[in-house]
C-alpha cells in the first residue's frame, strides 16, 4: 500500500499514548491521507490533544508508532491548546510571527525582503495590520491566538496540527481563518484540527476522527458524527481507573 | 579642580586604570547576560552560581594557592557540574531549573567545605568573596577581556534561540534541537562571567555587577535592545563612578562599584519609565482611542 505517491502523511500503528500509565490514546490505527482535512472531535479527556502531541513528537508513545512516511518530525507545524508563551518578554508581534522562519534562517541567516514582506503578509491574513510593533503582553487572548496562527502560516509545513485554534476567536475571525485553513487544502498540506463545534466541522471538514480513547469512528464527516457514534463517545469513563490491570491488548 | 576629581587618579595610577578596564569588561558582558536572567525569571539563578563556583575555586587554592589558573579552573568545574546538571534534570525529571538548580549548588557547597575541612587549611576566603579590583594584574586582566569577548561572541551567536527559549520555548522544541544546548551554553557563559568577576570583585559581588544593571534597565526600556544597551552603559557608568568614591574616600573599591550600581537601581525603581513606582502611583489621562 505504501507506494511513493499514495504512502498516507501520518500512520497511526497501534498507537498507545498517555500519561503515568494511564492510556489517554488506546490502540489506535489507521492512516492520515496526504492533504486530508481531518477534524479531532470527541469528549473532554478523549485523547485529542494527547493525540496531536504525539504526532508532534512532544510526546512518545506507550507502544505502537506514528509513523510519517513523507515528513520529517520537525517540519510539523503544531498549534498547541495553550501555549506556553511567555506574554511579559518585551517582543513585539512581528518577531514573534518572524520566528516561523527559524529553520530558513536559523541562528544567523539573513532574513530576506521577501521574507519580512511573508510576515507582513501573514500578519494582515490574520487580521492583524497595524499591530507589528505591538508588544505581545498588550493583546487580548484571541489576538495572541491569530499571531501564532500567522506563524503557523510562516513555517511553511506539510502537516499542520491544530489543538482549538478558535478557542477565544470571534465568528468573523475564525471565519477568516477557516478559509486560510481551506488555501492549505488546495495547497495539498494535510491538516488535523482539534475541535469542538460541530457544525463547524460538517461545515468546513470532510473527514472526522471520533475519539474517546479508543477509535469510535474515522471517515467521512457525516458518517461519522451519527447520532449512535456520538451517544458511544459521551459514554466514556473520564477518569482514569485506578485499580486498571495491565491492557492485556499489549502482550 | 574637576580634572583633578574626575580624570587624574586614573592618569597618575595604573591600579586604577586596570580596576577600570576589569571592571568595564564585565559590566559590558555581564548585563546582558543578567537582562536575560531576569528576562528568564530566573534572577536568583546568578546568586547559586555565585554559591557553586565558590568550593571549586577554593579547591583550586588548596591545591595551589592564591594562584589565577587553578582557582579559575576549579570554579569553573564546578559551576559548569552544576549548570549542566541542573539544566540535565530541569529538562528530564519533573524538577524544575529553579529546584533542581538549588539541590545542585548546596550540594557543591557542602562538598567544598567538606574538602577544605578535611584538609584542615584555614583559608582566606576574603580574597574569593570580595575580590581585589585594585590588584588586577596582566593575567587577570587578560582572563577578563577574554571572557568578556567570548560571552559577547557566544551571546551574538545565541540571541535567537535565546529568544525563541524564553519567550516560547515549546516552539523552539518543535522546529528544531538548539533550546538544550542554547540553555546549557547560556548558562555555561554566566559561569564563566562570575569565575571571571570573582578575581575583580569576588564571587558575591560579581552577581550584584549583573543583575543591578539589568534589573534597573528592565524598568527603564520597553525594548530588549535598549535594554540591554542600558544596562551595559549602568553597568560601566557604576564601575567608573564606583572606583573615583573608593579613591577619594579611602574605601574598599568594590563593593562601591555594587553600591553604585544599586543607587542607579533605586532611582530607575521610583522613575523608571517602563513600570517604576512613579508611574504607578500617578497614572497619566486616558487617551481617547
Amino acid at each position: 500500500m505504501i507506494d511513493g505517491a499514495e504512502a498516507p502523511a501520518i500512520r497511526f500503528r497501534d498507537l498507545t499514548l498517555g500519561y503515568d500509565r494511564h492510556p489517554a490514546v488506546h490502540h489506535l490505527d489507521g492512516d492520515v491521507e496526504s492533504g486530508a482535512l481531518l477534524a479531532i472531535c470527541g469528549p473532554n479527556g478523549a485523547g485529542k490533544s494527547t493525540l496531536l502531541k504525539g504526532i508532534a513528537g512532544a510526546l512518545s508513545p506507550f507502544s505502537g508508532a506514528v509513523v510519517l512516511p513523507r515528513a520529517k518530525r520537525r517540519e510539523i507545524a503544531y498549534l498547541p491548546q495553550a501555549a506556553d508563551i511567555d506574554k511579559s518578554f518585551p517582543i513585539n508581534v512581528f518577531d514573534v510571527v518572524a520566528m516561523g522562519l527559524w529553520k530558513r534562517c536559523g541562528l544567523f541567516g539573513g532574513i530576506s525582503r521577501k521574507e519580512l514582506d511573508k510576515v507582513r503578509d501573514a500578519i494582515a491574513a490574520v487580521g492583524l495590520d497595524g499591530f507589528e510593533d505591538r508588544a505581545i503582553g498588550t493583546l487580548s487572548g484571541g489576538q495572541l491566538q491569530r499571531m501564532l496562527f500567522a506563524r503557523l502560516l510562516i513555517q511553511d509545513a506539510a502537516i499542520i496540527l491544530l489543538d482549538e485554534p478558535f478557542t477565544a476567536i470571534d465568528s468573523k475571525t475564525s471565519k477568516d481563518l477557516l478559509s486560510l485553513i481551506a488555501r492549505w487544502r488546495a495547497e495539498k498540506r494535510t491538516v488535523l484540527a482539534v475541535l469542538h463545534d460541530l457544525d463547524l466541522v460538517r461545515d468546513y471538514f470532510p473527514q472526522t476522527l471520533l475519539l474517546a480513547r479508543e477509535k469510535i469512528a474515522w471517515g467521512k464527516t457525516d458518517a461519522v458524527l451519527t447520532p449512535e457514534n456520538l451517544l458511544q463517545a459521551r459514554a466514556m469513563i473520564e477518569a482514569f481507573d485506578r485499580q486498571a490491570h495491565n491492557c492485556a491488548r499489549a502482550a | 579642580m574637576l580634572h583633578d576629581l574626575l580624570i587624574s587618579p586614573f592618569v597618575e595610577f595604573e591600579f586604577m586604570r586596570r580596576a577600570l578596564v576589569g571592571s568595564i569588561a564585565l559590566a559590558l558582558a555581564g548585563s546582558p547576560l543578567g537582562v536575560f536572567l531576569i528576562l528568564r525569571r530566573m534572577s536568583l539563578t546568578g546568586d547559586a552560581m555565585a554559591h557553586a563556583i565558590l568550593p571549586g575555586a577554593a579547591i583550586g587554592y588548596l591545591v595551589a594557592g592564591l594562584s589565577l589558573g587553578p582557582m579559575t579552573i576549579g570554579g569553573l568545574i564546578a559551576g559548569l557540574i552544576v549548570a549542566i546538571g541542573s539544566g540535565v534534570v530541569a529538562r528530564t525529571t519533573i524538577l524544575r531549573e529553579d529546584a533542581s538548580l538549588a539541590a545542585f549548588y548546596l550540594i557543591s557547597l557542602a562538598l567544598g567545605v567538606t574538602v577544605i575541612s578535611m584538609r584542615g587549611s584555614n583559608i582566606d576566603l576574603l580574597h574569593v568573596l570580595f575580590g581585589s579590583v585594585l590588584a588586577l594584574d596582566d593575567a587577570t586582566l587578560i582572563l577578563l577581556a577574554a571572557i568578556s569577548s567570548l560571552t559577547l561572541a557566544g551571546l551574538a551567536l545565541l540571541y535567537r534561540p535565546l529568544v525563541m527559549e524564553t519567550v516560547d520555548p515549546g516552539f523552539l522544541a518543535s522546529v528544531g534541537r538548539a533550546g538544550g544546548p542554547t540553555q546549557i551554553i547560556f548558562l555555561g557563559l554566566v559561569v564563566l562571567n562570575l569565575v571571571g568577576g570573582f578575581h575583580a570583585l569576588g564571587t558575591l559581588l560579581a552577581v550584584g555587577m549583573m543583575m543591578l544593571p539589568a534589573a534597573s534597565a528592565r524598568l527603564i526600556a520597553e525594548d530588549l535592545t535598549a535594554m540591554i544597551a542600558i544596562a551595559a552603559a549602568q553597568g560601566m557608568i557604576a564601575s567608573y563612578a564606583g572606583l573615583i568614591l573608593s579613591f577619594h574616600a579611602g574605601l574598599p573599591s568594590g563593593p562601591l562599584i555594587i553600591l553604585v550600581a544599586g543607587l542607579l537601581y533605586l532611582i530607575a525603581l521610583v522613575f523608571g519609565p517602563a513600570g517604576g513606582l512613579l508611574r504607578r502611583l500617578k497614572p497619566r489621562r486616558h487617551l481617547e482611542a
